[in-house]
Parts: structure tokens; C-alpha cells; sequence
């Protein structure tokens, strides 16, 4: 199904549409108090950027100074070209520890390598400890947004959710109880843990340590309590230096979620005594979109979900209509990069606004990239007949005078003369909701040549 | 100084009136403006729909239209962000640089270019302002809400002068409408989401009247206006800004 199929089931509940909506424009709101209150923010936008594009333009020799820099922390170090190798080195470490109870931090990459599942297949429980991801995975379904995985769900869904799968008592969604209850339950699953799997924000090649930012230091709890660590980052994530930090978290948690600053910015640099640290490093199709000169920048992003709060199509449309990993304006430009076909509709799920561009903290064009991303996608995934036909045929009406003139006599003789029926047709999506415009007895070139006669 | 006025496909032949009132309104303030008769349409609806490569004869055409021009100036901040963006797609002549950075909006080449912002109008109704995407974000004629940029806004500087007219503030002032070309029948059901949100918030705020830079726009919320029988009036800023009383 299409993006615009997916968003017009969303939208059959417009009670929830306008929830939805309000809830992510409060983070948009909450977003632009913060990065008011930032001097300097463009600057910093700027800067941010600046670094990326260097670390893309590097990405080599920092990768591997990275890798000696961790190796010589005595963290162990695994690549992965794809999901797939990603997945059994996971596999690997868990089984070199017999270990069955796994417990992961929020991590992005992931979602995408589809790791659970994966783990879940070899009889290893997974359990996703941030309070979002654990009520999507009980509900069996994948996030929505990218930071609010769960935002989809109102409390009331969620208190069903938790009284069917933790036995919880009827709270008419109280937030607070919820909580409580799903704290209990998780404090639980650490304490049992065999191994714990973060995610990285960033990592850092001068030092060959790495970030790890929640807010509800699940990631600190699952890492501190397991004698196993795995780290899963893309290549993208690594940053220069320690002092490049600074700007990078001022951005994310504004960028994010309106706070100044992230709940925990773990910073993890060594295993601690007796245990292990591993850290796999992905590209999973990372380098492929490197190549591809006007979609690189995509990489620079840091996953802060500014541009799905900001985005009008996102908000009313949901994340789930995009069926990708990471969805909303982002999700539409990395997406079409991994499987044109599937993702075909995604950069057209836009007005090209550039809301999306404006807000991002490290300043990808991300609406240029979708009217790119269109051009192509034209080109290598078969179209629809009827809107291909009428596209080609309007590039040569437009071509020339006389049948612009023709073309244009005619569409005005039927919107004036055509009966209601034949013009508000089931094949006529613009008149299901909208009248169409109420046409003149002139056009301005027949008005011209009465009124300007002298001129050319 | 000799201007060529870009008329926009659909508003010459769905909306005369705009291109009228952007012509009368050059003629007041003086300005040399010639209307090259064989001018079409500059591409953008194949470009955004991703037929760029059929929409070169379109723009080919374009340029030889307006070449001979001092500036060129419509009444749409789509199309002139159309021209100035994308007719990258065919050869970079001497002619089509001109063309591409003299295009103009209209309301940026009153404020800009003529130095003007009191054009002498009268118009004494509540109007709400419809800050278009791509002149907004695409030919910054106003500072975005997402951006830490010290205000300001083309379009609002012409409006305050304006005679009698009281202009509304909106709760989401500058989020789109919805409209985006094919968007619009191709992600109808978003789209037309957007449009009423759009509608309610100038309804919420008591505005009479909406207007905008980009009679597109203006198009997809008047049809939903129409349907819907809401109280409300859509006009160009070209036809506020050309009433007198």
C-alpha cells in the first residue's frame, strides 16, 4: 500500500488525527522556545553541519582511528556490512555467554536490522526497556516516530495494553500508575539480564569511546547491571573529536524533545572491571547513499525527529502510513536509498514546504532531496499509466502556444458547461472534498487584447 | 526600466482578476510592463511531480519569453521559486541566468526593487495572511517560525499600509495549507486535512478575509471554503492591494 493509501485509512478517524497532531506540535512548540532560548542556534545549525560533512568526506580514517582508539580501551570491535551480519555477530557474543534474557536501550539501527525478531527466532528474550518501545513491542508493532516510538497510542490504548500483558488494574490512563507499574515490571528484566544492547549517538574517533543519550537512563541501567555490553552504531554516527560534543548535544535534546539537555548523556570509553564491551559498526546500505552525491547528506543526520514533529504530513498521517523504519521527511530520503520500489511513494508524501529543512539541527536539504529523490524514482520504478500519460502529454501542451491556448479554452468550457456528475466524478479526487474554481467568461489574455490592445 | 509580467497557466485562465489587478497595480506605481503573448506555464507541475526532463521545452520557452527583461514579476511565489530553483535542468545560457535572477514576486520587486511598501490602498476588512511555503521558505519573503532569524515579512509590510485593513495573527502562522501541486489529488486525504486545519485557524481568529502571495494556495482553501459554505473570502494580496474605497 501507498503512503497516501496508509494516510487516508489514518485520517477516517479524525478525532484521532487531531490528536495525533496537537501532540507533536506541542513537541514542535516546546522545540522552538528552546532553541530561542539558544544564541547563536543558526551558528550552531551551521557548525553542526560543517563537522558532518567532514566526517562524511573522512569517514575512513575516522572510522579507523576510532577502532584503534577503542581496541586500545579494550573495547571489542566488530564490522558489519549488512543487517544481516550485524545480526549473528549480535547472536554471536549472546551465545558465547549462554546467555537467554537480553534487554536493549532504544536504538534505532536495530529496528532497521530487525534484530529482535532475529534474537527471538534463536530462543533469546528480547526485552526493549524504554517505555515507548516496550509498549510498541507488547502491542507487536514497530515505532512510529523515531523518539516517540509510542506516540501513536493514547494512555487509555496503553492502559489496556499493560492490563492485558502485566495484569495492571483498570486506571482510566493514568500516566503516573502506568509508569509505576511498567518501572516494576523493567527493574525486573534488568536484574535478570545476561547481556544489554544500546544503541550510540555518538561516537567519538579521538577518544574510541561513545555517547549513548535517553531520558529515562534505561541505557545506564541495562549497562551497568549486565556483565555483557553491545553497542551497535552506523557508520555515520562518529564525530571528530570530544570537543565537538558540545555542539552535537546542545542540538539533539533541543532539536528533540524541547529539553536543553538530553536526561543521561552516558559516556561509555572502557568495559568496566570484569566485564565486556563490544561495539558493532554497520553500514547496512550507509555507504551505497554515501555515493549517491545529492542524498549524502542524509547521513548527517543525528535522529533528533525535529523534522516528524515539524512535518504537516507526518503530524496527519501518522508514522506507521510511511511502513519504514525511520519515517516522516528523513525516513523519506534514506528509505528510497534501500528499496526503490517498496519506498517509491514516500518523496512524494510532501508539499515540498521545507519546514523539514528549517528545523533541522544539522541542515540537510531534506526537501530538495525528496524533489531529487521524485526525479529519479520517475524513471527506475514503473508509474502509474494514467498519471504518466497525462504528465507527458502536459509537458508538450506547455511546450507551445497554440495548444496551451486550445487546452486551456477547452478545461474552461468544461468547467462552466459540464454537468455536476460528469465533473465531480469518482476520478475527480480534488472534487471529493473541494468545489473547483468557478470560472470566468474571459480569460486574462482575452481581457488583454480587449484592454491592452498597444502593447505586445 | 522594462518589466515582463509573468501570468501564471492557472490564474490566466481560472483567476483574471489576479492577473488584472498585478497588472493595474505595476501601472500605478509607474512601472514599464509588457505581457509577452506567447508565454505558457514555467513547469512546475511536471517538476514536482517528477517529470522534470518533460517540462525542459516549458522552460526553454520560458526564457525566450522573458529574456528581453529588465525583471520579470508574477503574481505567484511558487512559480518564481520554480524558476529561480530548477531551471537548473537545461542548459545554463546567458539568457537563462538573466532570466533566473531577475524573476521576481510580486510583492518582493514592490518592496525590494521599487522601495515601496504604501501603495496608497484602502481595504477595510479583517484579513488573515496565508504565508505560502515556497515564497516563505523558498524565496524568504518572510522570516519561519522554525528559524532563530529576527522578524520580519514582505508581505505584512504591504498589508500594514494598507487603509482600514486589520491583519490577524494566526496560532500556526506559517504551517502549509496543504495544496503542493499533484500533492493535492494524489495525497488527497492529507491534503485536505491540512486545508480545513488551515481554515479553522483563520475562522478561530476572526479573520473575513484570506490572503496570500500564491493564489494556488489560495485555490485549494477557497475550494474547501466553497464546499464547506464557511464564512470566509479569498483574495490575492494583488486585488487588496490594488482596492480603493
Amino acid at each position: 500500500m501507498s503512503h497516501s493509501e496508509k494516510a487516508a485509512i489514518f485520517n477516517k478517524n479524525e478525532a484521532k488525527v487531531n490528536w495525533h497532531d496537537k501532540a507533536l506540535w506541542y513537541v514542535r512548540e516546546k522545540r522552538d522556545n528552546a532553541a530561542h532560548g539558544v544564541k547563536g542556534w543558526e551558528y550552531l545549525r551551521d557548525t553542526a553541519s560543517k563537522i558532518k560533512g567532514n566526517v562524511l568526506s573522512n569517514l575512513d580514517n575516522y572510522l579507523i582511528e576510532f577502532e584503534a582508539n577503542a581496541l586500545k580501551n579494550g573495547i571489542k570491535v566488530h564490522w558489519a556490512s549488512d543487517a544481516k551480519e550485524h545480526n549473528s555477530i549480535v547472536h554471536k557474543i549472546v551465545k558465547e555467554h549462554n546467555a537467554k534474557k537480553v534487554v536493549k536501550s532504544k536504538s534505532m539501527l536495530t529496528e532497521e536490522c530487525h534484530l529482535n525478531p532475529y534474537l527471538e527466532s534463536k530462543n533469546i528474550e528480547v526485552v526493549d526497556t524504554d517505555l515507548g518501545e516496550y509498549i510498541v513491542q507488547i502491542a507487536k508493532e514497530t515505532p512510529s516516530h523515531i523518539v516517540l516510538p509510542a506516540i501513536h497510542k493514547t494512555k487509555e490504548e496503553v492502559d489496556e495494553l499493560f492490563q492485558e500483558h502485566l495484569g495492571t488494574k483498570p486506571s482510566n490512563g493514568n500516566p503516573e500508575y502506568l509508569t509505576n507499574e511498567a518501572r516494576k515490571h523493567l527493574r525486573n528484566k534488568f536484574l535478570q539480564a545476561d547481556v544489554a544492547i544500546t544503541g550510540v549517538n555518538f561516537a567519538i574517533a579521538e577518544t574510541g569511546g561513545f555517547v549513548v543519550c535517553t531520558n529515562e537512563g534505561n541505557a545506564d541501567m541495562g549497562a551497568h547491571l549486565a556483565p555483557v555490553h553491545i553497542a551497535c552504531m552506523g557508520i555515520e554516527k562518529i564525530i571528530p573529536k570530544e570537543e565537538h560534543l558540545g555542539v552535537f548535544l546542545r542540538l539533539l535534546a533541543r532539536s528533540a524533545t524541547g529539553q536543553p539537555i538530553t536526561t543521561y548523556s552516558s559516556h561509555f570509553n572502557k568495559p568496566a572491571k570484569g566485564k565486556e564491551l563490544h561495539i558493532v559498526i554497520v553500514d547496512n546500505g550507509r555507504t551505497e547513499q554515501l555515493s549517491r552525491e545529492d542524498f549524502r547528506s542524509s547521513l548527517h543526520c543525528i535522529r533528533c525527529g525535529a523534522c516528524m514533529n515539524t512535518c504537516p504530513i507526518y503530524r496527519r498521517s501518522g508514522g506507521h502510513s510511511y511502513d519504514a523504519t525511520i519515517p516522516g521527511p528523513i525516513g523519506s530520503i534514506l528509505s528510497p536509498g534501500k528499496d526503490l520500489t517498496k519506498h517509491s511513494s514516500l518523496p512524494f508524501a510532501s508539499t515540498l514546504c521545507g519546514s523539514c529543512s528549517n528545523v533541522c539541527p544539522v541542515k540537510i536539504n531534506i526537501h530538495e532531496q525528496l524533489y531529487k529523490w521524485r526525479q529519479l524514482i520517475v524513471k527506475d520504478v514503473k508509474q502509474p499509466v494514467v498519471k504518466k500519460t497525462i504528465l507527458k502529454i502536459t509537458g508538450k501542451i506547455l511546450k507551445n502556444r497554440t495548444s496551451y491556448n486550445l487546452v486551456g479554452k477547452s478545461a474552461r468550457f468544461m468547467l462552466k458547461y459540464a454537468p455536476r456528475f460528469m465533473v465531480y466524478s469518482k476520478l475527480n479526487a480534488w472534487g471529493k472534498a473541494r468545489e473547483l474554481p468557478k470560472v470566468k467568461t474571459q480569460n486574462f489574455d482575452d481581457w488583454y487584447k480587449a484592454k491592452r490592445k498597444n502593447n505586445e | 526600466m522594462r518589466v515582463g509580467l509573468f501570468i501564471p497557466c492557472y490564474i490566466n485562465q481560472l483567476y483574471p482578476q489576479v492577473a488584472i489587478a498585478t497588472l493595474e497595480l505595476l501601472e500605478k506605481l509607474n512601472v514599464d510592463v509588457y505581457y509577452p503573448s506567447t508565454q505558457t506555464c514555467c513547469g512546475q507541475p511536471l517538476g514536482n511531480s517528477g517529470y522534470e526532463e518533460d517540462s525542459k521545452g516549458a522552460c526553454q520557452l520560458f526564457v525566450e519569453n522573458f529574456a528581453a527583461y529588465d525583471y520579470i514579476v508574477g503574481p505567484s511565489g511558487s512559480c518564481i521559486y520554480h524558476v529561480k530553483k530548477h531551471f537548473d535542468i537545461i542548459e545554463q545560457t546567458p539568457d537563462v541566468v538573466k532570466v533566473r535572477n531577475n524573476a521576481f514576486e510580486l510583492c518582493e520587486f514592490i518592496v525590494k526593487v521599487l522601495g515601496k511598501t504604501d501603495l496608497g490602498a484602502s481595504f477595510p476588512h479583517k484579513v488573515g495572511l496565508h504565508k505560502s511555503c515556497h515564497g516563505l521558505r523558498g524565496l524568504h519573503l518572510g522570516s519561519c517560525s522554525e528559524r532563530m532569524d529576527p522578524y520580519y515579512s514582505t508581505e505584512e509590510d504591504l498589508l500594514n499600509n494598507v487603509k482600514g485593513l486589520e491583519l490577524m495573527q494566526l496560532n500556526r502562522a506559517d504551517e502549509c495549507c496543504g495544496f503542493g501541486g499533484t500533492f493535492s489529488v494524489f495525497e488527497e486525504a492529507v491534503s485536505v486535512k491540512m486545508g480545513k486545519d488551515k481554515i479553522q485557524d483563520h475562522l478561530d481568529n476572526g479573520v473575513e478575509v484570506i490572503t496570500g502571495a500564491d493564489h494556488s494556495c489560495l485555490m485549494h482553501l477557497e475550494g474547501l471554503i466553497n464546499r464547506d459554505n464557511k464564512p470566509l473570502k479569498v483574495m490575492h494580496i494583488a486585488e487588496i492591494l490594488n482596492s480603493t474605497i
